[in-house]
């Protein structure tokens, strides 16, 4: 359960940008979360119900999620490939040199807020 | 009138910059923060007061304790006479770099060679949340198997040196060395890993060698 721990740093984040720009109301977040960031949405999504009703900001704030798929790109055949599906090893040519392109976020995209 | 404002923020950036800054400070205080990590049952604590009992004459060592609650693991530091605090994570399954600093100021780090986090039990979360520490070290056992790091791939990531421990209950679990390294060196191929047995002291040598170096090249200031 680190989605407690989430949330409260996404609150910390959004204090700041409501400080800088003298916002003292989020009616929404929006979240780009990956496949593979061990995050799991409904779990935030209960984290943060929880949590905003002890933060007049964020009160009646909603949260959107964007689950960002998880892509890997293969060095040896510079392929790419859906890593739920395969994992570390490439499905065209076998090889283990291969990193994740995209899937690991955990971003706050945007804000509604006044 | 509510307006749309773009962040384009990562979530972690400010713990992440909040344990560089604390790095920077630990750095200038010669004071070396090591964050052993482990699942529940692994050893952590035995491991820990091995390792104090071996290097208190010759490091001035501090240990923070950190559990969701109870304070067990510090009372069985507390023997071995060196400082140690109990730090409470109010439910949460891991420490953020906030919550070591707070840790680090009420023990105070004047003092200390070695400071010594260890991190609630398991393999999730702490791994998502740098903590300021110099080094992480992470203990895998023996019975827990050797498809861990096939498991919880970031853990073994973000980790500096594995312990696998337990290595006297061999005879008792299927636990494949080679496989184990093999699956360990492909997601972090620096990873130093060293078998131990907390229990029998088998290992621990090269293990107290690795930290020993490790203390003495941060706290050089080099």
């Amino acid at each position: 359960m680190h989605e407690l721990g989430i949330i409260v740093h996404i609150t910390k984040t959004l204090q700041s940008v409501a400080e800088e720009n003298h916002l003292t109301e989020i009616a929404s977040v929006t979240l780009e979360v990956g496949e593979v960031s061990a995050i799991v949405p409904d779990y935030l999504t209960d984290c943060w119900q929880y949590y905003r009703k002890k933060i007049p900001l964020i009160e009646h704030a909603e949260m959107n999620i964007e689950v960002m798929p998880a892509i890997t790109f293969c060095q040896s055949c510079e392929k790419t490939y859906p890593t739920v599906d395969y994992g570390r090893q490439c499905p065209h040519c076998g090889s283990w040199e291969t990193w994740l392109v995209t899937g690991d976020e955990c971003n706050i995209r945007e804000i509604e807020a006044q | 009138m509510y307006k749309v404002y773009e962040i384009k923020k990562r979530v972690f950036e400010d713990n992440d910059r909040e344990a560089d800054k604390m790095r920077g400070e630990l750095r200038a205080n010669r004071t070396f923060l090591m964050n052993l990590m482990s699942s529940p049952g692994s050893g952590k604590t035995t491991t820990l007061k091995r390792t104090i009992e071996a290097l208190k004459d010759e490091m001035r060592i501090g240990v923070m304790e950190a559990d969701i609650d109870s304070a067990v693991d510090a009372d069985a530091i507390s023997e071995t006479g060196v400082k140690v605090i109990q730090l409470h994570t109010g439910g949460m399954c891991h420490l953020d770099a906030d919550m070591t600093r707070q840790g680090l100021e009420e023990m105070g780090t004047e003092d200390i060679d070695l400071a010594i986090l260890e991190n609630v039990g398991n393999l999730v979360c702490p791994a998502e949340f740098d903590t300021g520490a110099v080094k992480n070290v992470m203990i895998l056992s023996v019975p827990e198997g050797d498809d861990k790091p096939l498991k919880y791939p970031l853990m073994f990531q973000v980790s500096h040196c594995l312990l696998i421990n337990k290595t006297d209950a061999l005879s008792c679990f299927d636990f494949d060395f080679r496989a184990c390294e093999e699956r360990v060196h492909r997601l972090n191929p620096e990873m130093k890993i060293i078998p131990i047995s907390a229990k029998t002291g088998e290992g621990m040598e090269e293990w107290y060698d690795w930290l020993r170096e490790q203390v003495r090249e941060w706290n050089s200031g080099k």
